[in-house]
């Protein structure tokens, strides 16, 4: 080990999992903090939309839930190809602990997408492209979660996983762009990095709800991982170190 | 060292393979992934005939008219070059209303009118609330001028957004 700071060293479970225990609160905090705010601006500061009433206000659990869906999954195929090209240990255990939430955000889209659907399209559901590559990627989830599960060898789950990953992250652009590329049922994006077609106060309202759930999903990721650590490197001396210290 | 690289390349190679894969499949697909055509398309032959499909553009502003048997409704959907008549017997959503999208599927009648069994409200990307929509409305009223300029230029281009 050489003496200047080494962020390659957070790469070693041992120094990550107590890492990670000391960053949950603040992300638990933070997450309570930005998902009051802006559930007080969605839910009661924010006007009446003009032709929705107040049915749109469901736009401030959907296109978080959305953001997140395809977001993690980028960042889960980031670990996936980190973890096939270096080999490193962590790698899979963020993509395992990063997918059920994944999931559970896409399906949140889905589900949300369809209970304003009905109301303001007139049908809870239809085949269009970006409803469809979204209940794709719902599923990939699915079959990633199913797939590391069903290799008893956690290294070669993760590999296998990986790949499955790294081949549907093509999924990804298809989903964003799909209301541009075709026909579809689904508006176009009301809200990029340069431009927004929404009243300025919803936004706000979006906005911190999309920071909410950033701050949930990174704690319970940083939960999910601590577990599959100790389960994984349950035979190695910090492990054992470390349930000794908690039992004491 | 070396050969991590190697790997990495290799993985990016593949994630760019399969992309092109996608890509080039999907151009294919092209017309069966749209959920609606145009009338436009309709009138360039491009619906089938004897099967369900689904029209999408925008209602035509004053078109909305109850038949007199007073169940069904009548409206036109355009793309601002070619129009559609459909008739439509039903619950229409919310968001209907004439000059706002909407997608109807049905089948085309051999007078050329649109007989549709499900009618859908297309929203757009625009979230206000009715204070700014009302300005919006005031100032698009005094630009009547304006706004016949530009229709002149969206109908060159057909394909813009609804």
């Amino acid at each position: 080990m050489n003496d200047r700071f080494n962020l390659y060293r957070f790469a070693a479970p041992a120094t990550f999992y107590p890492l990670a225990g000391k960053m949950i609160p603040w992300f638990v905090a933070a997450g309570i903090l930005f998902g009051l705010a802006g559930l007080y601006i969605g839910m009661l500061v924010a006007p009446t939309d003009f032709q929705q009433g107040e049915g749109y206000r469901i736009i401030f659990v959907h296109v978080p839930t959305s953001w997140m869906s395809m977001f993690i999954y980028l960042v889960m195929a980031f670990w996936a190809a980190i973890g096939l090209a270096f080999n490193t240990r962590l790698s899979g255990m963020m993509a395992r602990a990063l997918a059920p939430t994944g999931a559970l955000m896409a399906f949140l889209s889905l589900w949300t997408g369809a209970l304003w659907g009905k109301p303001m399209w007139g049908t809870w559901w239809v085949w269009d492209a970006r409803l469809t590559s979204e209940l794709i990627l719902l599923f990939l989830y699915i079959g990633y979660m199913a797939l590391v599960a069903a290799i008893d060898d956690p290294r070669r789950g993760d590999k296998a996983g990986g790949i499955l990953l790294l081949v549907g992250v093509v999924n990804i652009p298809i989903i964003y762009f799909s209301v541009k590329w075709w026909n579809t049922l689904h508006q176009g994006s009301s809200v990029n990095l340069t431009k927004s077609s929404m009243a300025e106060i919803m936004l706000w309202g979006m906005l911190l709800m999309a920071l909410a759930f950033w701050m949930y999903s990174i704690a319970i990721a940083l939960a999910r991982v601590r577990t599959i650590m100790l389960e994984r490197e349950r035979h190695t001396d910090w492990v054992r170190q470390e349930l000794a210290g908690d039992s004491q | 060292m070396k050969s991590r690289h190697k790997k990495l390349a290799l993985i990016g190679g593949a994630v760019a393979l399969i992309g092109i894969i996608a890509a080039l499949v999907l151009n294919a697909l092209n017309s069966n992934i749209a959920l609606y055509i145009s009338p436009t398309d309709v009138a360039q032959g491009k619906a089938p005939a004897d099967k369900l499909f689904r029209i999408g553009g925008l209602v035509k502003e004053g078109s909305i008219q109850r038949q007199a048997d007073g169940v069904t409704i009548r409206f036109i959907i355009t793309d601002t070059e070619k129009d559609i008549t459909v008739d439509y017997v039903g619950i229409l959503p919310d968001l209907f209303s004439e000059g706002k999208g909407a997608v109807a599927q049905g089948r085309l009648l051999p007078d050329g009118t649109f007989k549709a069994q499900e009618v859908l409200a297309k929203h757009d990307e625009n979230y206000m609330p009715p204070e700014a929509a009302k300005a919006l409305e005031d100032a698009h009223a005094r630009g009547v001028q304006r706004q016949a300029e530009q229709e002149a230029a969206k109908a060159a281009q057909p394909k813009a957004s609804y």
